[in-house]
């Protein structure tokens, strides 16, 4: 068991044809992902090494039964439109590694998915990955090894740094979750939390925040009520200065709100363990597994 | 990206937002002559900067002639302005905004913004006007009104109406609803055409001219969103370089993230958590980290070289510290970039490389096999260690 994706995981890549959703494909395909078709409007009838590209998503849908929708399309080919296409596709699950896209278009996205039983993961993120059997996204798959230890992160490279701390200390994971770093985005903490404490084969699980908005005190509520399995906490961006935005849009100090040392102590006040470094992240989740 | 308030008076003015009569001046004497030209009782002289607590700070002053116009213009313009939002240093004031002046009969507060949570924009308002709206909303939250916009109807009259009634609840200022509606309006329009992150009117003010109330925006506040610049070139040529760090600029015309801090340790990072996570261990480790900087996923060896000129470009910088996970980024790629800024800046500090991820063998031998003075560590303690060490020699 995992979360969200598996081997039997069928993927449509949109945006098959561009740069780094060609190289990511490949990697993908190569992880051992289904990757069962592309979309690229006007390059319908070709193929991206030996994978089929359709028109549209809906085509690629109807043809090959894909499950998932992976998007690469870059912000200013609308990528948020992309993501509207794969939802009335009736894909199950969307996973948009596209960064720099208009918060008013993901408001618009996200509303457009609203009743519908897609769910959108990103946009901005590195996608999710159940190692050993599914990858789907831009994450370095030397980093993770398969076990019981789920981790969702709003921030990309950290979590191929949680999870390679983890596998060098010989702890597995379940399924990673890249959330994203956007002020928008379709699949927050709490329900990632929600669908861990649901699998039976997650033990405990790594959240890892950062500044801005307050996703992470939300996600401290719902694991002080509502899950009986160990979560370790990391809150990057201590140092950063308010009113500044550090990268990721969402990544911003305003008004006083959004501090790491406010995430901090919700964390802490929920009784999640807290890895004090980004260098202890792998040791605070042995501590808590033994 | 931040504006001037002169300029996000005319972006909301096209829109239809009243307010009263003004014009920007760059000189004394072009002040003297917009007051001359506007010819009202009162006229108002505000410095324009990037930041609010202006009045505090000596940058607001209200005048009763055109002459009393240019000489506060006069003081204002040139200088180093200091507010609660500029830091000690103050910002150097190079446009002053004349206007006229109203009797006021009342302010309110009102902005539309992103509420994450929700993931919608959502109309904010208070009948404290002319005030920190987060002190309010901390202090007495009962006094905030809000209202939720669904993005697909946009904003309905109707909900800017039961805006403006609650707003304005008392009677006497009823003539002004049908404005204020209007108002309300309008200023969701400016900020969905534009692709705004904030608009903000404080105060919006209810005055009185000729015996009439109405009720005009008094000062605003818009800022942008930076990843919709692409398709509003009129509004990304109002970005006012002077007002930005110039480090930070060069940075975001080469779509790097950057931002200048104040310590010694130079840090180059890819991912924006990662970098900041690695400016947290830097200060764990008793070191102050320079400098922000992404270099993001996609970089090419010319970013990645880039990035290494801004931040040696930093005086204060005694030490680089590059931490990579390769994932989108592969690792010689960046080894690339390091060896071929190095080649093309005078590389006078040390240099400390933490490795990790995709090709990273070939990374750490392109690194090994170059001339440069660099000190490759194995893991992130070890990095921020020799790094804190090398900006602070014994």
């Amino acid at each position: 068991m995992s979360i969200l994706v598996n081997k039997n995981t069928k993927v449509i890549v949109q945006g098959i044809t561009g740069r780094s959703g060609r190289f990511h494909t490949e990697q993908c395909a190569a992880y051992g992902t289904q990757i069962v078709a592309g979309a690229v409007p006007g390059r319908g009838g070709s193929d991206v090494n030996g994978i089929p590209v359709y028109d549209t998503v809906a085509d690629g849908v109807a043809a090959t039964g894909a499950d998932t929708s992976l998007v690469f399309v870059p912000a200013r080919f609308n990528a948020a439109d992309s993501i509207m296409e794969a939802a009335e596709a009736g894909v199950e699950l969307i996973v948009c590694i596209s960064e720099h896209i208009p918060v008013l278009d993901m408001v618009k996205a996200k509303a457009f998915l609203q009743g519908k039983s897609t769910r959108l993961i990103g946009p901005n993120c590195p996608g999710v990955i159940t190692p050993g059997e599914c990858k789907i996204g831009v994450m370095p798959e030397f980093a993770y090894t398969p076990g019981n230890v789920g981790i969702v992160s709003r921030s990309g490279t950290l979590t191929y740094e949680a999870a390679y701390q983890l596998k060098r200390l010989g702890i597995g994971q379940s399924t990673c979750v890249g959330i994203g770093g956007d002020p928008v985005i379709g699949t927050n903490f709490v329900d990632v939390l929600e669908l861990f404490e649901a699998d039976d084969d997650t033990h405990a699980v790594v959240l890892i925040g950062e500044i801005g908005g307050t996703a992470e005190e939300k996600a401290a509520q719902f694991v002080k009520h509502e899950m009986t399995k160990p979560v370790v906490g990391f809150i990057a961006g201590q140092t950063a200065p308010p009113g500044k935005r550090m990268g990721h849009a969402g990544a911003i100090i305003s008004g006083g709100q959004g501090t790491a040392a406010d995430k901090i102590r919700a964390l802490n006040d929920a009784g999640i363990a807290v890895a004090g470094s980004l260098a202890t992240i792998g040791e605070t989740v042995s501590e808590v597994l033994t | 990206m931040n504006i001037h308030e002169y300029q996000a008076r005319e972006i909301l003015e096209s829109y239809g937002v009243r307010t009263l009569p003004g014009k920007v001046a760059e000189t004394p004497e072009e002040a003297e002559t917009i007051a001359q030209e506007l010819n009202c009782p009162t006229y108002v002289i505000k410095a324009q900067i990037h930041a609010g607590g202006r009045g505090k700070g000596g940058g607001v002053k209200l005048a009763n002639s055109p002459i009393e116009v240019k000489q506060h213009a006069d003081a204002i313009l040139g200088m180093q302005l200091v507010t609660p939002q500029t830091g000690p240093e103050g910002k150097l004031v190079r446009k002053v905004l004349i206007a006229e002046a109203a009797e006021i009969e009342k302010e309110f507060y009102l902005a539309i913004l992103l509420d994450r949570e929700i993931s919608r924009l959502t109309l904010i308002g208070s009948e404290e006007g002319g005030i920190n709206i987060e002190e309010v909303a901390a202090k007495t939250p009962e006094k905030i009104i809000r209202a939720q916009v669904h993005p697909a109807f946009g904003l309905t009259e109707f909900q800017a109406r039961e805006f403006a009634y609650k707003l304005i609840t008392d009677t006497y200022y009823r003539s002004v609803i049908p404005n204020a509606t209007q108002l309300i309006l309008s200023l969701y329009n400016a900020f969905t055409e534009c692709d705004c992150s904030l608009v903000e009117i404080n105060p919006l003010a209810i005055v009185k001219t000729d015996d009439e109330l109405d009720i005009v925006a008094l000062d605003s506040k818009v800022n942008l969103d930076d990843n919709s610049l692409w398709r509003h070139s009129d509004i990304a040529d109002m970005r006012d370089p002077h007002e930005e760090d110039p480090s930070e600029l060069e940075a975001s015309e080469s779509d790097l993230s950057y931002i200048r801090l104040d310590g010694d340790i130079g840090c180059m990072v890819n991912g924006a958590g990662l970098a900041m996570a690695t400016m947290d261990i830097i200060k764990q480790n008793g070191g102050e980290p320079a400098n922000f900087l992404d270099v993001g996923g996609g970089a090419s060896v010319e970013a990645v070289a880039h990035a290494f000129r801004l931040i040696l470009a930093d005086e204060n910088v005694k030490t680089v510290l590059v931490n990579i996970f390769g994932g989108i980024m592969k690792c010689d790629t960046i080894a690339n970039g390091i060896v071929e800024a190095a080649k093309q800046v005078e590389l006078n500090v040390p240099l400390v490389v933490r490795l990790e991820g995709t090709n990273v063998e070939l990374g750490k031998q392109i690194i090994a096999e170059s001339d440069l003075d660099v000190q490759q560590a194995e893991g992130l303690s070890e990095a921020a260690q020799l790094a804190v060490e090398a900006a602070n020699p014994a």
